[in-house]
C-alpha cells in the first residue's frame, strides 16, 4: 500500500524536477486556487451553459448520457458529476474512491513514479481530484463510461489523477474528452493516469481533447496488462494546443497480452507536439502496436514510438505517417530495442506531402481540388482500429470531419 | 460532341502529340490503336486535362466549350470521365465513398452498381489498395458507372483482365457506351429509334481489340509518334496491323500527311 507520508516527501524533492521531454513550463505562472463548482445531478447536467454543452459534444461527451454507460465531469477543480447506470462499472471521483475504497491505495501511484518529474509531484502535492473507474471481474460494459476534464477558469493549473481498472475478464470502453471554455486564453492541465488490465480483460481507452491555443498539457500515463490482456488507447487532437508532451507506457506483464496506441494528430501553427507511445512486452505472446498519423500545417510535432521486445515469441510493429502541409515541422521517432533471441518487430516512418497524382485522380471525378485535398487528409488520418467498438469508431471519424478547416 | 483540331500536345518539354484531329459525334464510339510509346494514353490524359499534358497548338472542344485550358474537376463536371489503366491508391478513402464521389451528389445505388461488375465485397477497401489489374479495371467501370460521364475514355480496359471477367467489362463498357449487342426495345422504341437516343461518346485505347467482341465500334484511328491517322473500320485496322504491323500504317500515312512526318524517325517501330 502506498505510503501517504512517503509520496509526499517523494514529490516535496520532485517539485522542481525538469521532465525528460518537453519544453520546460514555469508553473508559477499559473493559478493553483479554483473556485469551487457546485455538483450536478444528471438531470441538471443540461442546464451547463449550450456553449460549454457543444464543446463536450465535440470531445464525444454528450451531458444528455444517451449511449453511454456513465458520466463523470469535473469543471477546473470540482468533480462536477458521476454516474453509473452500468452493472459492475463503478465510476467515483477519486478523492472519494480513496475514501471509501482503503485497497485502491494499493494502486495509488503504483505505476507512474511519483517523482518522475515537477508534473507528477505536482499531481501530488496539489491534487484537484480526477476519476476511478472500475469494471468488476467478468463485467462487459455495453455502452462506454464518458469522462470529461473541462478547463474553464482562465489561466488555471488543473491536476488530476486517474485510476481505471479492468478487472479479470471484464470489458470497459471509455470515452475521454478533455476541453477548455470559450474565455479560457491560458491554462495548464496535469494528468496522471494508471490502468490496470487483468487477466483476460478488455479496457479501450478513447481520448478526442480539444484544448485552446494557450494551453499546456502534460499527460503522465502508465498501463499495465496481465495475461491475454488488451489495452487500446488512442490518442485524437486536432484542434490548436499551444504545448502538448506526453510519452504513455504501457507494460505487457503477461504472456499474450497486447497493447496498442493510436495518435491522430494536427499540428497549427501555434502548436508544439510531442507525443508518442512506449510498449513494453515482457512475456512470449506478447504483441504491440504504435500508430500515429499525424499532420502540420504550421505547427511543430513530434511523433515518437518505442517498441521493447523482452521475451521470445513476441511480434511489434510501429508506425508513424506524417504530412507537411504548408510549413511547420514534422519529426519522427521511432525506436526498437530487441533484448532476446525470437523477438519480431518492425517500424515504418515517412514524412511527406499529398501525392499529385491523387489529387488529379479526385479531381478527375469532379472534385475541386480543395475537395480532393481535404478527401486525402481525412482519408490520411482515418484509421481504422481493431477492437474499437463502432459507436467511437464513429466518435473520431467526426472529429476528424469535424476539423477540416484545422488540418489545412 | 467533341472535336480536336491540329492539336499539338508536349509533356516535359518533349512534343508528343503532333497533329491530332479527331471529332466524335453523341452516340459514336471511337477505338484508338497504336505501339506502346505512341501517345495514346498522352491523348486522353489531354483530353481530361491533366497537369502536365502542354497544349501548345490547336484547340478541344466539348459540347460546343472550348475546353483546352479548362482545369480537370470543370472537364469531369461538363462530362468528361475516364478509366484510368493505373490509378493511385488513396489509403483511408473506401471505395464506397470514392463511387459516392463520382455520382456528385446524385443517389445512386452503390452496393447494388457494384454488384454488377462483381466488386460488392471490395466496396469496404481503401481506393486501389491491393487490387489486382483486373479489380482495378471493375473499379474503374464501377465509378464510372456512378459517374455517368458524356463522354468516357477507356485506357486499355482488357490488361489484365481474365477469360471470365473479360465478358463483364465488356458488357459493361457496352451498356455504358449504349453499344449492347443485344436487340432489345426499352422504351418500345424501335431499333432505329433506339439508335437515335444513343449520346454516349466513347474512346478506347486497345491492343488487343478484344474489346470489339462486345461493341460495334464506329471508327478506328491508329496514333503513330504523335500523329494520328486512318480513320477507318476498326476490325479492318486491326487485321491490318496484325498481319503487317504498325510500320505498314506509316507507309500508309505517308501521302496523307508527307509534310508532318518528314521530320519523323521511323526506325523505331515497334
Amino acid at each position: 500500500m502506498a505510503d501517504s507520508k512517503e509520496l509526499r516527501q517523494r514529490a516535496e524533492a520532485a517539485r522542481d524536477k525538469v521532465a525528460a521531454i518537453g519544453a520546460d513550463l514555469d508553473m508559477s505562472q499559473y493559478e493553483h486556487q479554483a473556485e469551487t463548482h457546485q455538483a450536478l445531478a444528471e438531470d441538471e447536467l443540461c442546464t451547463m451553459p449550450a456553449v460549454d454543452q457543444q464543446n463536450l459534444l465535440l470531445s464525444g461527451v454528450d451531458v444528455s448520457g444517451k449511449d453511454r454507460g456513465g458520466t463523470f465531469i469535473m469543471k477546473d477543480a470540482s468533480p462536477l458529476h458521476c454516474s453509473s447506470h452500468q452493472d459492475g462499472v463503478e465510476v467515483l471521483p477519486l478523492k472519494k474512491a480513496l475514501e471509501v475504497h482503503p485497497w485502491l491505495w494499493d494502486y495509488y501511484w503504483k505505476l507512474v513514479d511519483v517523482d518522475a518529474d515537477k508534473y507528477t509531484a505536482a499531481a501530488e502535492l496539489d491534487l484537484h481530484d480526477g476519476y476511478m473507474i472500475r469494471a468488476l471481474p467478468g463485467a462487459k460494459a455495453i455502452h462506454p463510461i464518458q469522462a470529461c476534464l473541462y478547463m474553464d477558469q482562465d489561466n488555471i493549473q488543473q491536476n488530476v489523477h486517474n485510476i481505471i481498472i479492468a478487472e479479470e475478464g471484464a470489458e470497459l470502453h471509455i470515452i475521454s474528452g478533455c476541453a477548455t471554455g470559450p474565455h479560457l486564453t491560458k491554462g495548464l492541465h496535469v494528468g496522471v493516469s494508471e490502468f490496470f488490465i487483468k487477466k483476460n480483460a478488455k479496457l479501450s481507452f478513447t481520448m478526442i481533447h480539444n484544448w485552446s491555443e494557450g494551453v499546456a498539457v502534460r499527460p503522465r500515463s502508465v498501463a499495465t496488462v496481465d495475461e491475454g490482456g488488451l489495452y487500446l488507447s488512442n490518442y485524437v487532437c486536432m484542434r490548436p494546443v499551444n504545448n502538448l508532451q506526453m510519452y504513455p507506457t504501457c507494460h505487457l506483464n503477461g504472456p499474450n497480452a497486447v497493447g496498442r496506441f493510436y495518435s491522430i494528430l494536427v499540428g497549427s501553427p501555434t502548436t508544439d507536439i510531442d507525443a508518442g507511445g512506449r510498449v513494453i512486452l515482457n512475456h512470449p505472446g506478447c504483441r504491440a502496436e504504435v500508430v500515429s498519423r499525424a499532420i502540420t500545417n504550421g505547427g511543430k510535432i513530434m511523433a515518437r514510438g518505442h517498441l521493447v521486445g523482452k521475451a521470445p515469441g513476441i511480434k511489434a510493429h510501429l508506425e508513424c505517417r506524417g504530412l507537411i502541409l504548408g510549413g511547420g515541422a514534422m519529426l519522427a521517432a521511432p525506436y526498437l530495442d530487441g533484448f532476446v533471441d525470437g523477438v519480431e518487430m518492425s517500424h515504418e516512418a515517412a514524412v511527406g506531402k499529398i501525392a499529385q497524382d491523387e489529387i488529379n485522380y479526385l479531381m478527375a471525378r469532379g472534385l475541386s481540388e480543395d475537395e480532393a485535398t481535404a478527401t486525402i487528409v481525412r482519408g490520411f488520418l482515418s484509421v481504422d482500429i481493431p477492437g474499437l467498438p463502432p459507436q467511437l469508431q464513429a466518435e473520431i471519424d467526426k472529429a476528424i470531419n469535424a476539423t477540416d478547416e484545422h488540418a489545412m | 460532341m467533341l472535336l480536336i483540331e491540329d492539336l499539338q500536345v508536349e509533356l516535359s518539354g518533349k512534343l508528343l502529340l503532333r497533329h491530332i484531329d479527331l471529332e466524335i459525334k453523341p452516340g459514336e464510339t471511337h477505338v484508338l490503336f497504336g505501339p506502346n510509346g505512341s501517345g495514346k494514353t498522352s491523348l486522353l490524359m489531354t483530353i481530361l486535362g491533366m497537369p502536365g499534358y502542354v497544349v501548345k497548338n490547336g484547340r478541344i472542344v466539348f459540347k460546343g466549350e472550348d475546353i483546352t485550358y479548362m482545369p480537370i474537376h470543370e472537364r469531369a463536371q461538363l462530362g468528361i470521365g475516364m478509366a484510368f489503366q493505373r490509378p493511385p491508391t488513396i489509403h483511408g478513402l473506401k471505395t464506397r465513398q470514392m463511387v459516392g464521389i463520382c455520382a456528385h451528389g446524385r443517389e445512386v445505388d452503390v452496393q447494388g452498381m457494384a454488384e454488377e461488375v462483381n466488386f460488392g465485397h471490395f466496396l469496404d477497401r481503401e481506393v486501389n489498395a491491393g487490387l489486382s489489374g483486373g479489380e482495378i479495371k471493375r473499379s474503374e467501370l464501377l465509378q464510372l458507372m456512378a459517374q455517368n460521364p458524356d463522354l468516357m475514355l477507356f485506357d486499355e480496359p482488357e490488361s489484365g483482365v481474365d477469360m471470365e471477367n473479360m465478358h463483364l467489362v465488356g458488357e459493361t463498357i457496352a451498356h455504358l457506351l449504349q453499344k449492347d449487342k443485344a436487340v432489345y426495345h426499352p422504351n418500345g422504341d424501335s431499333i432505329a429509334d433506339s439508335r437515335r437516343k444513343r449520346s454516349k461518346m466513347g474512346l478506347i485505347i486497345t491492343h488487343t481489340g478484344y474489346i470489339l467482341d462486345y461493341l460495334e465500334a464506329d471508327s478506328g484511328h491508329v496514333l503513330y509518334n504523335g500523329i494520328l491517322s486512318c480513320p477507318s473500320n476498326p476490325r479492318e485496322i486491326l487485321r491490318c496491323v496484325a498481319q503487317n504491323g504498325y510500320q505498314e500504317c506509316v507507309n500508309c500515312m505517308v501521302p496523307l500527311s508527307a509534310h508532318l512526318l518528314e521530320e519523323l524517325p521511323t526506325a523505331n517501330a515497334d
